[in-house]
């Protein structure tokens, strides 16, 4: 399987996303369910990937210039317990995500076929269908384009860290001491700005991939829409005997794994902690609320519609001298 | 010959108990709503026995919902109340006016906060910022003007 396969639908959803960004992100649109399938997802391939590092360097290449760049020392904050989240020293550290390494390879030892195997997979943002780091983020600073890429915009960001708490995968990581907040209230409010992979948006707005797909001597991932992605991962699982995670994890991501494996295995093999997320399983946080839209909607119609049946019942006891809606 | 009932609400009060329950309403909306913000945590105001649910972002974020619900459906009654049962009799004070915009765009800016949290609905950054300080302002414009009114016994309606 080769990662031009969509290489058209690829290109067509790019010159799609240039045309979305020229024009300012157009105001709201209403799209829904077809929403997803105008998303550029990505399938990664476990058992193509050789864990040689190409997409990091790649990545960290590409991305560079969007890297914090702190001012030092950094302001006092208040009160202690905010603590400084500083990467600035540790540039390098490639083996988990930071704000200067926005995709990492893990690796977990599993028996594959009866034979103990090393898997190495890239993590990075899954780029959730609906992402609350976008949607939760009181401020707006987080955006997700048309072809589904979720981005943190650093000028805007406060570094409050709101999106790594509601992220699934707690992927966006703070460095102290750049962005917004330093001209507000920066001992009081805020503590830098958030990073996170943004699928490289620039260079798939200009009709170019992701550096980490171009980089990729083994062609593990394939980029392309949504569902032709969810397809292509299925036919792949279905031809190893293997599964699938992505797909409906968090209500639905653009990054869909395949492995050889269950991913619970997978899950178990892996080192997890700060800046190195799991595997296992992840609700859609979002529908917890969401799913309370209706009630937002019936709720007036019910208020106005006691209000009238009051109204219209106290009416008929208008002989009684009774005010229409007395309460006492 | 029955003596007309003295109505409360058409005196532009709410009976104690709902005025209570509204008052309790408003409270909750106020807290889940400034804890859409990381500041409750970072101002050990959620190491408050009891409080811990502030630092909870998805809880807030339920929670404000299910109040937009009963707060929409409140204002709802109270409003078409008026307008079919008290408007011959009482008309908008300034206090309510000024009130009544304030809940206006706190419901306006909220519902369509509510619309871009669903999938497929982007809204341009800018709106989102510019949304976002409108329902905070509205807030604090509505709690602000609502203390001076609680204490200066303003009423939402006068009589004609």
């Amino acid at each position: 399987m080769s990662n031009t396969i969509s290489r058209r639908s690829f290109l067509k959803s790019g010159i799609l996303a240039a045309g979305t960004l020229a024009a300012g992100e157009s105001a709201a649109r209403a799209a829904g369910a077809p929403a997803r399938n105008q998303h550029l997802a990505t399938m990664i391939d476990i058992t193509r990937c050789i864990g040689c590092g190409a997409c990091v360097e790649a990545c960290r290449e590409a991305n560079s210039p969007k890297f914090p760049n702190p001012q030092k020392p950094f302001p006092r904050m208040y009160p202690d317990r905010v603590k400084v989240s500083d990467w600035s020293d540790k540039q390098d550290v490639d083996d988990r995500l930071t704000p200067y390494n926005w995709l990492f390879i893990q690796s977990a030892t599993v028996e594959v076929d009866g034979e103990e195997t090393e898997l190495t997979i890239p993590r990075r943002c899954m780029h959730c269908t609906n992402p609350p780091c976008v949607k939760l983020c009181p401020w707006g600073a987080s955006r997700q384009y048309q072809n589904g890429i979720s981005r943190i915009d650093t000028d805007m960001c406060l570094g409050g860290s709101k999106c790594k708490a509601v992220c699934p995968w707690d992927i966006p990581q703070r460095q102290t001491g750049d962005g917004l907040y330093l001209d507000l209230l920066p001992s009081l409010a805020g503590n830098g700005i958030m990073n996170k992979c943004d699928r490289c948006y620039d260079r798939v707005a200009m009709g170019e991939q992701p550096a980490c797909i171009e980089a990729c001597p083994e062609e593990v991932q394939t980029i392309g829409p949504r569902p032709e992605i969810v397809a292509q991962a299925h036919a792949r699982a279905r031809e190893i005997g293997g599964y699938v995670y992505g797909e409906n994890e968090n209500g639905g991501t653009n990054t869909l794994y395949v492995s050889p494996v269950p991913f619970e295995t997978l899950n178990a093999a892996i080192e997890k902690g700060p800046g190195r997320p799991h595997l296992g399983p992840a609700a859609d946080r979002m529908a917890e609320a969401n799913n309370l839209g209706a009630a937002l909607l019936i709720a007036p119609l019910a208020g106005a519609a006691t209000a009238l049946g009051r109204f219209l019942k106290a009416a008929r006891k208008a002989g009684s001298g009774e005010h229409p809606l007395s309460d006492t | 010959m029955t003596t007309p009932t003295v109505s409360r609400t058409a005196d532009g009060l709410m009976p104690a108990p709902i005025r209570a329950a509204y008052m309790t309403l408003l409270l909750f909306m106020a807290l889940s709503g400034f804890g859409q913000m990381p500041i409750f945590k970072r101002y050990y105001i959620a190491d408050i026995p009891g409080l811990g649910w502030l630092a909870q972002f998805y809880v807030t974020h339920f929670i404000h919902y299910v109040g937009a619900a009963l707060l929409l459906g409140v204002a709802a009654y109270y409003l078409t109340r008026y307008l079919v049962a008290e408007r011959s009799r009482r008309r908008l004070s300034l206090y309510g006016a000024i009130q009544g915009v304030m809940m206006v765009t706190i419901v306006a800016t909220g519902v369509l906060r509510v619309i871009k949290n669903y999938e497929g609905y982007y809204l341009s950054s800018g709106l989102i910022v510019f949304l976002d300080i409108l329902h905070l302002a509205a807030v604090m414009g509505f709690l602000l003007v609502g203390a001076w009114g609680l204490t200066s016994r303003k009423r939402w309606t006068r009589i004609r």
